[in-house]
């Protein structure tokens, strides 16, 4: 007896003959903006053959906060905690870097002390930010008790910052022309105390993730990428380190004292997920050096640079002295104008090289500000890099590109 | 070792002449000032250099100055040898009624998205360009919201008064 | 302080039987289980991973299961800035939560914008949804997030059973056009 299927001319009909028309149809698939893995928003529009990725088109602005525009409208001083916001995992760098562009154009040099101090807070916020990438990374894949033992130890992070600048998360730290107040020894025996405790907890973690089975299955030549593309890319920090290539601000152009320490650059060799893991994973282990090496040499000295025109004065003297007050009143109302000139700063992020662009026209506000922000020029490749991918793998290759939703849009 | 200000000068006057409008070295950063028909000829020259290798485009962005008549729109890129650790800056200016500069993404890739930032926020016309179309801001915006005339503040605010704002 | 110690709501006791309001024993229920939707867009969303993680685990309130999925989900956080062009997205969120449903705006931009007064971002999300609790910060502490959810808790515990069917809440959703 034959199968037939009854049909009932008043149904569509769902199970056409033409299996040819029916296999070739394209799924299009929404990734986001909410999604459940809180990398933050930004959509991806993918059009699927069954498991397996043929094309996507990444849509990003959903955060747009427009940066740029705020801080042609504020002096100096003010701009420091829209940088907090733009990666928000590692403010720290940020804040430095930003603190540094303005250095640059003031022309004002900024004491050992104070450099070795945001040495110490820049590796800091850079092990704290890939602490997150990695856990995170790890939690995609489906392992969650590394999530919660790495953060137990950034709550010691955040305990170090407090201690520094008094917020946890969004910074704000340090002044134009040094620090807003010198390490006390409560900080001190924090940091030295997270130097002893942390590396066994991080030998931990690596001991769970670098030889496990099924992590390495799950990410070794997945997404990978060569040096060629990585470069033309804009690729920077520990994604192109991943594919071979070792450039890192620090090294290429040292800037706070850097050159003063001694740490190795990871570098891996096929710039796929896992060689972005294992990049990321030893440059804590780096960070931990720098850390260790800073806080046994920091040199005595003041805290900040001698810059009255634009480094506030000590409260007493500025209830006692009379330049003070007037340097005091002239710098919070903003009536100090800075020179005119263009100057581009960078700084080694947790994601790459993290660059102002500043042009002064001699206001107390920016002409024009523009953030380089790693994340924005690298993601433009992740539309290219899931190509082929199974659906999977491609959540993998977003988590491990470590995209912070505040620096891509700004 | 990075080559010395006057000898990359030297080059981009040889190779686009005229095309040059304007030199200067803010804070030792060799910056140059070109035509934009100049561009993508002196880019290239750069990029495949065989001494200079300027083989990595470290940014693209656009700036609005008013008070240059004729020349109120521009784009500034920042290369980077990182063979020979030299960097500089060009830039190039567009009149604002219809300003067109030929796109970059011949030779980068990663000018793509910058440019689509550049045009988002300024409104220039990257020639050659693949896909220009906004990429930041809501698809259906009608203005370029980061040139001068616009303010800042969203207009159609209702809770926040602008007298206790200072403005 | 936090009281740990769930005290029975008041009643008539016997040997083997207790009787309370069915209102007071669904508030009970309800609120010591919470699944919430982290809504996180940026820097209050890092703050919830603190608050989720172990060291201050907010899954001991009863937010186990943060669930992504609206449909199941009783409490929408949501942590970090919004844009205008998120709005939309947001607001399809809120509409596809069943009741119960509550939602917490954590932080000084969900709020009312925070530093961001410009022209892209939605100067709070009480312009497109309603908002039971406001957490103000930038961000917002780990404890203070918890207080949010225990502000919910409270509510969640004392309201009626049938809070939909209130001609208040009624006129709450007609205002904001979400049928």
């Amino acid at each position: 007896m034959e199968n037939q299927l009854v049909k009932n001319s008043a149904l569509p009909d769902l199970f056409p003959t033409d299996k040819e028309a029916f296999a070739n149809e394209l799924t299009t698939l929404n990734l986001g903006p909410s999604h459940p893995a809180t990398h933050g928003v930004f959509q991806n529009v993918l059009q699927m053959d069954g498991e397996r990725i043929v094309s996507g088109v990444s849509t990003i602005g959903y955060i747009h906060r427009a940066f740029e525009k705020i801080a042609e409208h504020r002096p100096f001083y003010q701009i420091t905690p829209l940088t907090d916001r733009l990666n928000y995992c590692s403010a720290p760098i940020n804040n430095m870097g930003w603190h540094m562009t303005v250095e640059k154009l003031l022309g004002i040099t900024v004491p050992k002390r104070a450099q070795y101090i945001r040495v110490i807070a820049m590796e800091l916020a850079r092990i704290s930010d890939h602490l997150i990438c990695n856990s995170i990374l790890g939690l995609d894949a489906g392992a969650f008790s590394g999530f919660l033992y790495v953060f137990q130890e950034r709550e010691k992070i955040y305990e170090i910052y407090e201690e520094i600048c008094g917020s946890r998360l969004t910074t704000n730290m340090g002044r134009v022309g040094g620090m807003e107040r010198d390490l006390n020894p409560k900080a001190i025996a924090k940091i030295k105390q997270f130097l002893i405790d942390f590396p066994a907890v991080w030998k931990e973690f690596g001991d769970l993730f670098n030889r496990n089975r099924i992590f390495m299955d799950r990410v070794i030549n997945v997404g990978a990428i060569s040096k060629e593309m990585a470069m033309d890319y804009g690729f920077t920090g520990p994604n192109l380190r991943a594919a071979g290539i070792d450039y890192d601000v620090r090294v290429m152009n040292p800037y706070s004292s850097y050159e003063d320490f001694q740490f190795d650059i990871p570098v891996g060799e096929n710039g796929d997920t896992y060689d972005r893991f294992m990049v990321r994973n030893e440059e804590v282990w780096q960070s931990l050096r720098i850390i260790q090496q800073a806080i046994d040499n920091l040199p005595e000295g003041p805290y900040h640079a001698d810059a009255p025109h634009y480094y506030l004065p000590e409260k007493e003297d500025v209830y006692t002295k009379m330049e003070a007050l007037i340097y005091h009143f002239k710098i919070i109302m903003g009536e100090i104008d800075a020179p005119v000139g263009e100057v581009y700063h960078s700084v080694e992020g947790g994601n790459g090289e993290l660059g102002f662009y500043l042009m002064s026209d001699g206001g107390r506000a920016p002409a024009r500000l523009h953030f380089r922000r790693p994340c924005f020029i690298f993601y433009q490749a992740y539309a290219e890099m899931a190509k082929g991918m199974m659906l999977s793998d491609a959540i993998l290759v977003l988590s491990s590109l470590n995209v912070i939703a505040g620096e891509l849009d700004a | 070792m990075p080559f010395s200000n006057e000898e990359i000068l030297g080059f981009v006057q040889t190779t686009i002449g005229e095309g040059l409008v304007h030199s200067s070295e803010p804070f030792d950063f060799l910056t140059v000032e070109v035509k934009p028909e100049s561009l993508l000829h002196l880019v290239g020259s750069l990029k495949n250099h065989p001494q200079y290798q300027f083989t990595f485009m470290t940014d693209l962005c656009g700036v609005h100055l008013p008070e240059q008549k004729g020349k109120e729109l521009g784009a500034v890129y920042l290369f980077h040898s990182w063979t020979t650790n030299t960097r500089i800056r060009v830039k190039t200016f567009a009149p604002i009624e219809n300003p067109s500069i030929p796109s970059m993404t011949a030779h980068f890739n990663s000018a793509n998205w910058m440019e689509r930032e550049t045009y988002d926020f300024y409104g220039i016309n990257f020639t050659g360009h693949p896909n220009l179309v906004r990429i930041l801001n809501v698809d259906d915006m009608d203005y370029f919201p980061m040139r001068k005339e616009y303010p800042l503040e969203d207009q159609v605010r209702r809770d926040k008064v602008d007298s206790m704002f200072g403005r | 302080m936090i009281d740990t110690n769930q005290p029975a709501p008041p009643g008539l006791e016997g040997p083997g039987f207790f009787a309370t309001s069915m209102d007071k024993v669904v508030g009970l229920a309800r609120k010591n289980s919470l699944w919430p939707l982290p809504f996180a867009t940026s820097c209050c969303g890092i703050e919830f991973m603190a608050t989720a993680a172990s060291h201050y685990d907010i899954a001991r309130f009863g937010s186990e299961r943060p669930s992504f999925s609206p449909r199941q989900a009783d409490l929408l956080m949501v942590m970090g800035t919004i844009a205008k062009k998120m709005g939309p997205v947001l607001r399809m969120t809120y509409e596809q939560m069943a009741e119960p449903r509550w939602v917490i705006a954590v932080g000084a931009c969900a709020s009312s914008g925070g530093i961001f007064d410009t022209y892209s971002v939605l100067q709070g999300i009480d312009r497109i949804i309603p908002v039971d609790v406001y957490v103000p910060g930038c961000p917002p502490r780990p404890e203070q997030i918890i207080e949010g959810l225990l502000k919910i808790q409270e509510l969640a515990a004392n309201e009626t059973t049938r809070r939909r069917d209130t001609e208040e809440y009624k006129a709450l959703l007609e205002s904001y056009s979400i049928s």
